[in-house]
């Protein structure tokens, strides 16, 4: 039931898109068809980009002018200095630096951990192989809830408690079934005769994994490891319960921080426009990585489809 | 010196079963961090937590065996169905709403048009941004007096609308801000409509099926798995909603927004009641597994697999 669930993530992706039907010649009415196309397209656009808008104009507002009616889109003046006091009086350098720490480490022990585990399912036979490969599927239906209270308590007896180990070696251990999953479905495209020309030459598994398969892995990797920055510089609630002091917290952490300190209460009071620099702070990172590679981040997701909220 | 040729030609049995044992190995070896983390991450957490469902735990004295009345307590706790309802009307209302908004999103960006990538980058941005920076931008767009919605809606005459104030407005708002993170299944979406044969959606149009008869009768059977798929997920992680109810609203007002998770949440980490939290954690994933086997067995109504033999 399972494999049938996740069958449609087998999918081809074509990037080239479908065409809706043949028209031969732009006549007039294509043209009125194609014009408001594109006007409704711009219009979920807008819609779309107005929370990324608003917070990067909030962010350059003067304090004081947050509130204004009717709401003000473009700041009247811009006040940069803004992003100069937040620099300056909070630590967000500080708790970026900590989110930085964790998404680089998590995020190379998922590409290495899940790229092994997704080596071992897809080119390797072996005895109860596919229940175990269901069995990391089912994992991925787990309400990740349950054992949120569990893990806190061994932590808790390791001592991990209010470090940032909770929220990084986990990720060395496979890194999550989505990405072993997406991996496994890249490497099973791979010609077989590879690994097979090896081992008559004589290589080792770990040398056809290391030297054959992994330099053919780049699209794969290069999703996984913007999946995993993202996923990791987002997430909330495990820092949440894991980092109890000022001191490890991370960005997103931090940022709630500055929710209670600029906003808390009833609304109006407070700084906004340094609320919404440190939110644009925390964006800025996430929009780099996402522009950068944006061509595998959609490439990955519609080959495996799952994300976190 | 025949027998020795005999014996190169036909490997011996004794040496292919060495073989393929250290291929079981290495197959073992190289799942190993999986399966590693797999019982230290998952079940060994379920086992313990199932454990700490039967007793009370503070974290400072040792766990001490109860029974079943933790079970016992949650079953005539109030705040529990209170918590349950708020969880249930959130996941069956912003599902289905974040379905059709996907889908929309994904027909409209499934063209062939110059300029599209930059459509389809532009609907998924919002899903990237990070769940705190969305929601405290949120609770600015959402003020009664100046916020953005109130002013677009009060230049259709609407009265101002206390959003995260109002019990009764504070949950639609979650939901429509649910809206703006629809991209990961508008992208799965997507892959999906693409995978519908063009000349299927030919040959209807041949015959005179107007666009909204191919998408319905068309395109939509053919993307059921795609649907399928989405909803199974989304309740999934829709029960488990608890960042915008924790930033936002804390719960609030008058606990119209005490999502499940929040719930468990307080008890864990604020009272350090890790057995009922335990308790809590355990029925909730009983309730998510009802629902994914609930949608299994009804997915044989309605969902068409090519090829299936059905």
């Amino acid at each position: 039931m399972i494999m049938r669930l996740l069958s449609l993530r087998q999918m081809r992706f074509r990037v080239s898109g479908f065409v809706p039907a043949t028209r031969s010649a732009l006549n007039r009415s294509g043209i009125i068809f194609l014009g408001l196309n594109y006007v409704l397209l711009l219009f979920i656009a807008i819609i779309s980009s107005i929370p990324l808008l608003w917070m990067l104009s909030t962010s350059l507002k003067q304090d004081g002018k947050e509130f204004l009616y009717p709401p003000q889109w473009i700041p009247d003046p811009f006040a940069w200095g803004n992003y100069v006091v937040l620099w300056s009086e909070s630590k967000i350098q500080y708790f970026a630096l900590n989110s930085f720490i964790v998404v680089i480490l998590a995020t190379i022990g998922t590409l290495l951990s899940a790229s092994l585990v997704a080596f071992g399912f897809a080119r390797i036979e072996f005895f109860g192989k596919r229940v175990l490969f269901i069995l990391l599927l089912s994992t991925m239906m787990l309400p990740s809830i349950v054992t949120l209270v569990p893990t806190f308590i061994l932590f808790k007896w390791l001592g991990w408690i209010d470090t940032l180990l909770p929220l990084i070696v986990p990720s060395w251990f496979g890194g999550g079934a989505f990405f072993v999953f997406l991996m496994r479905q890249f490497m099973l495209q791979l010609p077989r005769e590879l690994d097979e020309a090896a081992i008559v030459d004589g290589a080792s598994y770990p040398r056809i994994y290391w030297d054959i398969i992994m330099p053919l892995m780049g699209p794969a990797l290069a999703a996984v490891a913007i999946f995993s920055f993202v996923n990791h510089w987002n997430e909330f609630l495990h820092p949440l319960v894991f980092l109890t002091s000022d001191k490890w917290r991370t960005l997103a952490l931090a940022l709630r921080g500055y929710v209670v300190e600029h906003a808390g209460g009833d609304y109006g009071d407070g700084r906004w426009n340094q609320l919404m620099a440190a939110s644009t702070v925390m964006l800025v990172p996430v929009l780099v990585v996402f522009f950068s590679a944006q061509k595998y981040f959609i490439r990955g997701i519609s080959l495996s489809g799952l994300t976190g909220r | 010196m025949q027998s020795t040729e005999a014996r190169q030609l036909k490997p011996p049995s004794s040496r292919i079963v060495p073989r393929q044992w250290r291929r079981h190995a290495w197959g073992f070896a190289f799942i190993s961090p999986w399966l590693l983390g797999f019982v230290v991450f998952a079940a060994f957490p379920m086992v313990y937590s199932a454990f700490l469902s039967l007793t009370s735990y503070d974290l400072l004295s040792p766990p001490r065996f109860v029974g079943l009345s933790n079970f016992d307590r949650m079953i005539n706790d109030r705040i529990f169905y209170i918590s349950l309802a708020n969880t249930a009307y959130y996941t069956f209302t912003a599902v289905p709403a974040q379905i059709v908004v996907a889908l929309l999103m994904a027909v409209a960006v499934n063209q062939k048009l110059k300029g599209i990538n930059v459509f389809r980058t532009a609907f998924y941005l919002p899903t990237v941004t990070p769940a705190v920076a969305s929601i405290v931008v949120f609770m600015q767009l959402y003020h009664p007096e100046v916020g953005i919605f109130n002013t677009v809606l009060g230049g259709f005459g609407a009265p101002k609308i206390a959003w995260l104030a109002d019990p009764k407005w504070v949950k639609p708002a979650l939901i429509i801000m649910s809206l703006w993170h629809v991209g990961a299944q508008m992208v799965i979406f997507l892959a999906g409509l693409q995978g519908v044969p063009e000349t299927l959606i030919e040959a209807a149009s041949i015959d005179g099926a107007s666009a909204i008869r191919r998408f319905w009768h068309v395109t939509v059977p053919l993307i059921t798995p795609v649907i399928f798929f989405n909803l199974v997920l989304g309740i999934i992680s829709s029960f488990q909603i608890f960042n915008a109810a924790f930033i936002a609203t804390n719960g609030g007002p008058v606990q119209s927004t005490l999502f499940y998770v929040l719930w468990l949440y307080r008890h864990a980490f604020e009272n350090f009641r890790m057995g009922y939290a335990a308790t809590l954690g355990w029925v909730l994933m009983g309730i998510v597994l009802v629902f994914t086997l609930l949608n299994l067995l009804m997915a044989k109504r309605w969902v068409y697999y090519e090829g299936a033999i059905r």
